[in-house]
Parts: C-alpha cells; sequence; structure tokens
C-alpha cells in the first residue's frame, strides 16, 4: 500500500494523506468511545449530552458527561502524551527499543505508590484501596512523587554523564532497584494491599475524575506543545551527539529540555492512568512506518495522533461489551504492542541502526 | 566566501591525550604546533593508535586539550561555543551514520542547521544550496534515496555534502575512506582535493592510504606513538626520509623512488631480464615477489626475454640454454619453479 500512495503523491501529500486519515480515525474513535460500552447511547443523545441539551435521558447524560468523556479524554492525552515521550526517548537514546519508561519514572512512580498503598495498611491500619476517592488522590500523588524523584535524579545525572548511553543504563538501573523495592513491600503486605498495587500496575484510563483533569490536562498539553519547540535538536539528534555538537546545538541543554519534557508527560499521565505499557514503544515505530520520515516536523504530530488514535482503540476494546470494563488497559495495551515490537525485531534493519 | 587573514588551525605548544579524574593524563603527543591555511588539503598520516583521531578530535573541540594553545580562524578555541564554531569547522567522522527513513536530501539539509530559524525550516536559499551541494558531491539524482540503502562511498559523499551546505571556512574529516573500496577512496580524495583548491576551503583528514596522501595532499602531517609530530609537503617528507623513519618496521620497506610501502625479501637469486614498457615493469614484480633480482648484466643463471610488441610472450632460458616460449607471467613463473625445482635435484 505504501509503494502505491507513492507513486501517486509526492512526499508532502504522502503526509498530508496520513495525517488527516489519522485525525478522521482519532474523531471517529472518540465518538465510539461516547457511543458503546456497557450500555449503548445512540449517537445523537451522545451530542445532545454534549452540548448540554438537558432533554435527554439523566442516566444517560451522567454517562456520557461523569465517565465517558473524561475517561476518553484521558485515553486522549495519555496515548498522545505516552507516543512523544517515547518518540523522544527513541531519538536521544538513537535506540529502537527505548520507550518513555526507560529513564525509570515509571518504576519511580510505582515505588511512589507501593510505598503508599502497601505502607499506609500497615502504619494506619486502614487499607487506602477502601478509601474511594481520597485514596485515588493520594496514590496520584505518590506516583508524581515517586516519579519526581527519579526524574530529579536522572536530571541531575543528565548533566554529569557525558554519554547517553550511559544515562539509558542509568536509567534502567534505577528501574531495576526500584521494583526491588517495591517486591520487599509487597512481601510485607496485606493481601489487598498487594492487590490494590497490582490493579494500578494494569493501569486505567477511568479513574481520573473532572478534578483531577484540571491538572492532568494542562501539564500534558504543555509537555506535547513543548515537543514542538525540540524539533530542531532531535532532528540533528538523530546524527548523533558529535554531529549535533558540530551542528551548533547544546547538547546538554537540549538533552535536558528532551528529558525534562518526556519525564513531565510520563510522571503526570503514570501518576493519573499508571503506567501503560507498550504504548510509548509502539507507537512511535507505527508512526515511523506509516509516514516513512526521519523528520520530527512531521512525527511529533503524527505521534500525537497516532497515540491518540491507538489509546481510544484500546480503551473501546477494555470496555467491549462482554468485558464490561474488566479487562485491564495495559492487557490491552500490550497486546497491541508486543505484536508490533516483533514486527520491529524481525524487520531485523531497524535493530542494526541506531537512529531508527 | 570569507577570507580569513589568520590559519584556520593554528596550534603552539599543545598537548594532546586523554586525561581521567582518577588516573591522571594520559598524554599522547606534546609541543604539537600546526598550521593549517584556507585552500590547504591535508592529510595526517600515522598507524593505527599513534593519536590521529584524538588529535582531528581536539582540533574540533570535542576533546579537551592537555596543554597549549589551538586557535581556530584566529580565535582561541575555549572561548568559541558550539554555536560559533559550527560555523567555522564542519565534521565528518569516522561513526556509521544510518538513521532509517532519512534520504540524502534529509540529512543533506541537517548541515543548514546553524543557519536555520527554531524549527529548523528550510528557506528557498536554503534548498537551492542542499541540491547544489548534492551535485557538487556527484549524487545528483540520489536526493530521494534512503541512506539506509546506499553504499559506503554515496554515504561518505552525503555527509560530505551535508559538511560543504554548512559553509564553513574549515572541514575536518576522520578517516572518511575507511571503509571504502580502492576506486571509491580515489573519488573521495580527488573530491575533497577539489573542493579544497576550488572553494577555498581547509580540509584535514586522517586517513591510512598513504600512497593516495602522497600524490594528492598538500601538506602532510606525520604521527607515530613516542615521536615528534612532523608536517610538510609530502615529497619533502620523502626525501628527508622521515616516511621511512614513521612507518617503516620489521619485514616492510618504504620504497622512496616509488613512494610505495614493499614487504622485504630475502632477494638472493638474481635474473636477468630482457625488454621494455608495462610488461618490462610487471614481469620484474612478479619475479620479485618469488625472491628474484632483476639484473641487467648478461649471467649463466636464468633469463626472461619480454617480448612486448604484437604478441605478448615470454622467453625463459635456463642455465643449461634450452629456451621456452610462454605465454603468461602465470606459466612462466610455473615453469620457472620447475626448472628451479630440477637445477636442484640434478
Amino acid at each position: 500500500m505504501q509503494k502505491r500512495l507513492a507513486q501517486h503523491f509526492s512526499g508532502r501529500q504522502f503526509t498530508i494523506f496520513w495525517l488527516s486519515g489519522l485525525i478522521i480515525l482519532s474523531i471517529t474513535l472518540f465518538l465510539f468511545n461516547l457511543i458503546f460500552g456497557s450500555v449503548n447511547i445512540p449517537f445523537w443523545s451522545v451530542v445532545k449530552a454534549l452540548v448540554g441539551d438537558l432533554e435527554i435521558n439523566d442516566s444517560w447524560r451522567l454517562i456520557v458527561l461523569k465517565s465517558r468523556l473524561p475517561q476518553a479524554l484521558t485515553a486522549i492525552l495519555a496515548g498522545a502524551g505516552l507516543a512523544v515521550g517515547g518518540l523522544q526517548m527513541q531519538t536521544l537514546f538513537r535506540n529502537p527499543l527505548a520507550g518513555p519508561s526507560i529513564l525509570g519514572i515509571s518504576s519511580g512512580a510505582g515505588l511512589g505508590v507501593a510505598l503508599v498503598l502497601l505502607f499506609a495498611g500497615k502504619i494506619g491500619g486502614i487499607a487506602l484501596s477502601h478509601l474511594g476517592w481520597t485514596g485515588h488522590l493520594s496514590v496520584a500523588l505518590a506516583a508524581f512523587a515517586g516519579a519526581t524523584l527519579v526524574l530529579t535524579l536522572v536530571l541531575f545525572l543528565s548533566r554529569h554523564l557525558k554519554d547517553n548511553a550511559m544515562l539509558l543504563i542509568v536509567g534502567i538501573m534505577v528501574g531495576y532497584a526500584a521494583s526491588a523495592l517495591v517486591g520487599i513491600l509487597k512481601f510485607y503486605s496485606m493481601k489487598e494491599d498487594v492487590h490494590a498495587y497490582v490493579i494500578w500496575g494494569l493501569g486505567s484510563f477511568s479513574t481520573v475524575s473532572w478534578s483531577q483533569m484540571g491538572v492532568l490536562f494542562p501539564v500534558v498539553t504543555i509537555g506535547l506543545i513543548a515537543s514542538f519547540f525540540l524539533v530542531k535538536p532531535l532532528n540533528v539528534m538523530l546524527l548523533g551527539e558529535q554531529y549535533a555538537g558540530n551542528l551548533g546545538i547544546n547538547i546538554k541543554v537540549s538533552r535536558l529540555f528532551i528529558i525534562l519534557c518526556t519525564g513531565l508527560l510520563t510522571a503526570t499521565i503514570t501518576a493519573f492512568c499508571g503506567p501503560i505499557a507498550f504504548l510509548g514503544l509502539a507507537v512511535p515505530h507505527l508512526t515511523k512506518g506509516l509516514f516513512r520520515t526521519s523528520d520530527h516536523k512531521v512525527l511529533i504530530p503524527a505521534v500525537i495522533l497516532a497515540g491518540i488514535a491507538v489509546a481510544l482503540f484500546s480503551n473501546l476494546i477494555a470496555r467491549l461489551p462482554g468485558f464490561d470494563g474488566a479487562l485491564p488497559i495495559n492487557a490491552v495495551t500490550s497486546m497491541i504492542g508486543a505484536p508490533v515490537v516483533i514486527w520491529v525485531i524481525l524487520k531485523g534493519k531497524n535493530l542494526r541502526t541506531p537512529g531508527v | 566566501m570569507e577570507e580569513y587573514k589568520n590559519a584556520l588551525i593554528e596550534t603552539t605548544g599543545l598537548a594532546i591525550g586523554y586525561s581521567h579524574p582518577r588516573h591522571g593524563k594520559k598524554v599522547l603527543h606534546s609541543n604539537i604546533g600546526v598550521k593549517l591555511d584556507s585552500g590547504e588539503f591535508a592529510c595526517i598520516l600515522g598507524p593505527n593508535g599513534s593519536g590521529k583521531s584524538t588529535l582531528l578530535l581536539t582540533l574540533c573541540g570535542f576533546l579537551p586539550k592537555l596543554n597549549g594553545e589551538v586557535r581556530i580562524a584566529g580565535q582561541v578555541i575555549e572561548k568559541l561555543s558550539n554555536r560559533e564554531m559550527s560555523l567555522l569547522a564542519s565534521v565528518v567522522l569516522t561513526e556509521r551514520v544510518s538513521v532509517s527513513n532519512m534520504t540524502v536530501f534529509d540529512l543533506v539539509s541537517l548541515g543548514r542547521t546553524p543557519y536555520t530559524g527554531f524549527f529548523g525550516r528550510l528557506k528557498n536559499k536554503d534548498t537551492d544550496m542542499v541540491t547544489e551541494s548534492i551535485k557538487a558531491v556527484g549524487l545528483e539524482g540520489f536526493e530521494e534515496r534512503l541512506i539506509t540503502q546506499m553504499s559506503d562511498g554515496e554515504r561518505q559523499k552525503a555527509m560530505i555534502a551535508k559538511a560543504l551546505v554548512q559553509e564553513t571556512p574549515l572541514i575536518v574529516l576522520d578517516e572518511p575512506t575507511a571503509f571504502l573500496d580502492l576506486p571509491s577512496r580515489i573519488e573521495i580524495m580527488h573530491l575533497l582535493r577539489k573542493l579544497a583548491h576550488q572553494r577555498n576551503k581547509g580540509i584535514l583528514l586522517s586517513t591510512h592510504d598513504l600512497d593516495l596522501a602522497l600524490q594528492m595532499a598538500d601538506k602532510v602531517w606525520l604521527l607515530a606513538e613516542g615521536r615528534q609530530m612532523e608536517t610538510g609537503t609530502p615529497e619533502d617528507l620523502v626525501l628527508t626520509n622521515e616516511f621511512r623513519h614513521f612507518f617503516e618496521r620489521e619485514g616492510i620497506l618504504f620504497d622512496n623512488n616509488t613512494g610505495q610501502f614493499t614487504v622485504e625479501k630475502q632477494k638472493v637469486k638474481t635474473i636477468r631480464i630482457i625488454g621494455k614498457g608495462v610488461e618490462y615493469k610487471w614481469v620484474s614484480r612478479a619475479l620479485a615477489r618469488r625472491g628474484f633480482a632483476a639484473s641487467d648484466e648478461p649471467f649463466s643463471g636464468f633469463q626472461v626475454e619480454v617480448k612486448s610488441d604484437g604478441k605478448r610472450e615470454y622467453l625463459l632460458t635456463g642455465p643449461n640454454g634450452k629456451t621456452q616460449k610462454l605465454r603468461t607471467i602465470e606459466d612462466l613463473l610455473t615453469q620457472l619453479d620447475y626448472e628451479e625445482a630440477t637445477l636442484l635435484t640434478e
């Protein structure tokens, strides 16, 4: 298909074709997310609920406005943010298997959550998992604190480490250390708390309330806008740090901003949705396969749109009638993600070339 | 292009090497004083591990110097920011660049980075310059080709085009011919020499291709471990025996006449070779490989007469006076071996 398209389109038209295709797909999936679920709500009723028409069924209005809309918005923000983070990390580390979690930020968030969930039960005598809304908020705060801690550590190290590869190793090691601590905590914890932690680890787009959206939305939007300002350094970094330096880019500053941007996106999204697996790794590969370019001017908007589409699609599947919200989001993203990663490995060529 | 009154590269008392916070400094070379002017094509030669790359990386500011001073276009290198440096010197490194989905045009246009705005968008002038540079390195028509699908030689040309669009007075290349086959090496060296002379750029590269460097370089910088660096016109360095001193080791000889390395052979046997022209030259080479030194004197041993007019023929006369007509050098060598063996058994 790509070849046939390339015959008819010039490079620019080719890009516009896929971008508009992704926009249409995302909008369709967004509407599907509002329409389908355990109760199917007709399209016009959804529209009426959205525009604030009070004539429609009250429970439908509540479902659309209180449950499905924030969930779809969360999916959009998470998908876009994680995909951009993944793209930035793959370019920065020139490694096709890098993702937004490569810096150890998700592990940091996991550690924070584990401390709160597993320790709170021990010390306070009440399991946070029973606290409902307050519980969610403290989990989000703990995740954010953990993620920020690791992010600060990575940022500090990035100023002192010359080599991106070193940074990659540090990120992975931090991840291992955090997992080990979580393991110890789990070992000494009560069953329900461990269960609550496991549930958090499976990820979810449905725990974000409108008030939490007030944090998630602006932070992710800022991160996404910032990523557009990093187009130039990202493009040059494809050639490696020395070439980038020779082309007049201030490596340390650019690296700091790239990590900060990805870190902020990942930390916030992980805090609210849990560690969403594979999206950040798989979406950039899908996008590069579609757009056939290495130019981040095209890749960043493309990855955002593709991330939105994939996240909305995963959310739709997780909520399919029958699963009834029972399917954790990570199970779905991994089911989409794993074949993509295998495809990347089988394509072989991409693994040998550092830039991807 | 702006004229630079000062030399593009000038070092005084420069010491290069590596410094390690705990293990201290490891000085590879010290007291280096070199100069490179615009329009000059210079090659750094030296055995592996002699510090060629270290010197180049120090001169482009990628590695800190240990001592002394480096001036690029008259300015002290430490005071130049990445941005200022990007307008003075462009580099092509040994590392093989391969980025999937990147076309030649994309790659070369990255060379415009120091001139483009915040988002790196190319203006018409930039696009024209990229196209022109791609043409200048002989990659016309390859603009939309993916760099992962090109030969090493073509990719190297694309990297040179990238250095050209950067519009710097100085271009530094670290072993640009390393992965290439012989024709591509000659092509690249020729291209660089042409660019240096036509566009009045200072071009400095490191290479292992001694004979190419001898033929094409305006200046040669010789580096070897534990020796003071020598610079000069290649011919001068040959005549003062510098090449000999730098490269000869046991079993390997540098021939000052031909400017080539030869493998030392014990030439104890002599043979008389009669003939002329290119055939004569190649027959003597083949015989030299078998350990025969050519001589014009008539003597009682073997004699080869090379007939080069019309049909190519080799007449081999043994000590017993019998003459054999042979069609190829290979046959000649086989026959010679055979007769030598029979001579010994007798």
